[in-house]
């Protein structure tokens, strides 16, 4: 046999980082390894928001809100990704297998969430750009596009808010076990008509459209319209800047939690032997 | 840490609490393990030889972290893995039969990098030792195929990788070979004898329902049963227990499925164990008794039930022998499904 030399590994931050990429990578690959998902993910999508565009154009609505739409229906591809692939994630970890392998590995969990985030975001990024160029070429939608550093910023931060909730979400899911479908059923439409998907979250009224912001997209959206689009400066539920303050208090919120949860699940588990249980 | 000893348990103990619904009499909770007591010392490669709930993985999933003992002591290369749980994921490494782990979509060697990346191994590093293992291992030239697209054999070939590409000081294989064909399952055992021979400083604990894997690969066996170590040495020591006794195998006419047929022929005197296997057209005896003349007690017990002998043969005590003799019943005569729940 071949003789194998000993390894020197790595640990600490270097460790993390390493982890962080090598859980994105499957995610990443899978966008030129199943090119469904262009169909799937993209274009029947694009149906439901040009549907939505069509009911703006009978009404005569202001020119703006088809780009509302086309900004939303962008964004959605978003939730769809934290709802159904990142919040299941690691329940379907723990059903393949892999999940005991994740934790019996010196790797950081954390790390590992971390990971499956960026590689999601990475991943949907290319589903929303299909939906968010083809709608904006059919319908010729105009952006104003004076403050890009800070739609920049307002994306960056609503991922973060996002997909920290998705991360939060992994841990809920895992505990939850099979009741999985019947949450992410059960988020999904009430928060595409709370989050204003389709319109400005104003339209709901202070108080919905308050409680409506502890979901990232909330304000994210309502920010990017804000600066996308001005014909209207009194559409937007609050001003761009403390939606921003807002968006970075609710990252750390949930990316904290999402790393609370995650330790205390895995004591749990180790407890009760939950994490290697298999249903199959 | 300076301890010879690769793993140590002392006192382990696990008690599950049974979920979901039951009837009110049912137990509310299932004993994995009662308490066990091992020691495998590096270089050493170790067997848990147990029908299926015996507690073997149990044992091997407290040690690698995934679960805590509800009391007693276990140790990884002298740290404790409760309480230097970091420490000892460093140090281990664990292949199960039948794993389907890995992502579908990856090729075999992107799948063994991202572990390989889990294990802290730089890039250069992880990519040099993949290559290596896939050729040791023999399916280098299949290293672009989709893990979707893998047969069960070169799946486990590279489970089996994975598990070595970290270095690791101690290893766990839970019925490593559990689905494999002949040749595949022969491969396997050889990479674990090789590796074991390159790195004599290394410990590798080794389940397994195969008595004959045991007996070739074993150091040292330990028998397991309903959550208690029931005897434990090497295959030759515990072959050897059983020297004194005559252990025969007998080709008979079928002697029907009757209820507690080996009860009725260990009944007879000088019978210590039997096993009794129907095969097509005749029935099987494998019987271990405490001297050669009592096999003529057991032919006339058989002739009385109208059972004539085909053949008989005198042979040579296997581990199989050592196992009914000291747990009472075949390997693959289980009667609980303890492990179900993850026990």
């Amino acid at each position: 046999m071949m003789q194998l030399q000993p390894v020197e590994r790595q640990t600490g931050w270097r460790l993390f980082w390493n982890t962080i990429w090598a859980r994105a990578y499957p995610r990443l690959i899978g966008t030129f390894r199943e090119r469904s998902w262009f169909f799937f993910e993209a274009l029947l999508p694009v149906l439901s928001t040009v549907s939505y565009i069509y009911v703006y154009q009978a009404i005569n609505a202001p020119e703006d809100y088809i780009g509302f739409v086309v900004i939303g229906g962008s964004m959605a591809a978003f939730w769809l990704n934290v709802l159904w692939s990142m919040g299941s994630q690691l329940y379907w970890d723990k059903d393949d297998g892999n999940l005991q392998l994740f934790v019996l590995s010196p790797a950081p969990l954390m790390a590992i969430l971390l990971g499956m985030a960026i590689g999601g975001v990475i991943m949907t990024l290319s589903r929303a750009l299909v939906i968010f160029v083809v709608c904006s070429l059919l319908f010729q939608v105009e952006y104003q596009t004076g403050s890009l550093w800070l739609l920049v910023i307002v994306f960056v931060v609503t991922m973060a808010a996002l997909y920290g909730m998705g991360m939060m979400f992994s841990s809920v899911f895992l505990a939850a076990g099979r009741e999985v479908w019947h949450f992410a059923n059960l988020l999904q439409e009430p928060i595409y008509l709370v989050s204003g998907f389709m319109f400005p979250v104003k339209a709901l009224g202070f108080w919905v459209a308050s409680a409506a912001s502890l979901i990232p997209l909330t304000l994210g959206l309502d920010a990017m319209r804000q600066l996308l689009f001005t014909s209207d400066p009194t559409i937007g539920f609050l001003p761009v800047g403390v939606e921003i303050l807002i968006l970075c208090v609710l990252a750390v919120f949930f990316i904290a939690g999402a790393a609370w949860m995650l330790a205390k699940l895995e004591e749990i588990g180790r407890r009760d032997g939950r994490l290697i249980e298999r249903r199959r | 840490m300076t301890t010879s000893s690769a793993i140590e348990v002392q006192q382990l103990r696990r008690v599950y609490k049974l979920r979901g619904p039951k009837r009110k009499d049912a137990p509310r909770e299932l004993v994995a393990l009662e308490s066990v007591d091992l020691e495998v010392k590096r270089g050493e490669l170790f067997g848990l030889l147990g029908p299926n709930g015996a507690g073997k993985t149990t044992i091997i999933k407290i040690l690698a972290t995934l679960l805590l003992p509800t009391s007693g002591i276990a140790r990884v290369e002298g740290l404790d893995v409760t309480q230097h749980v970091q420490a000892v994921r460093e140090r281990i490494s664990m292949v199960s039969g039948g794993e389907t782990s890995g992502f579908g979509l990856l090729t075999i060697e992107e799948n063994l990098w991202m572990f390989a990346r889990f294990y802290g191994l730089d890039n250069a590093t992880a990519r040099q030792r993949i290559d290596a293992l896939l050729k040791i291992v023999g399916i280098y030239e299949r290293r672009t195929a989709k893990i979707s697209d893998l047969s069960t054999g070169l799946r486990q070939k590279m489970n089996f990788i994975r598990g070595f590409i970290s270095d690791p000081r101690v290893v766990f294989l839970d019925e490593p070979t559990l689905g494999l064909d002949v040749t595949a399952a022969r491969e396997v055992r050889g990479f674990v004898k090789q590796w074991m021979s390159d790195h004599p400083e290394r410990a590798l604990l080794l389940t397994s329902h195969y008595m004959s894997e045991i007996d070739e690969l074993c150091d040292r066996v330990a028998i397991v049963d309903t959550g208690k170590v029931l005897a434990c040495d090497t295959p030759a020591a515990l072959k050897k227990r059983l020297q004194r006794e005559a252990v025969f195998q007998l080709k008979v006419s079928p002697i029907g499925p009757r209820p507690n047929r080996e009860a009725m022929i260990e009944a007879v005197p000088g019978v210590r164990q039997v096993t009794v296997t129907e095969q097509d057209g005749y029935s099987e005896l494998n019987l271990i008794l405490e001297a050669e003349d009592a096999l003529g007690g057991v032919l006339s017990h058989l002739n009385g039930r109208g059972s004539g002998l085909i053949a008989l043969e005198k042979r040579e005590p296997t581990l199989e022998d050592v196992f009914i003799s000291i747990v009472g019943r075949r390997l693959d005569q289980d009667t609980t499904q303890r492990e179900e729940n993850g026990a």
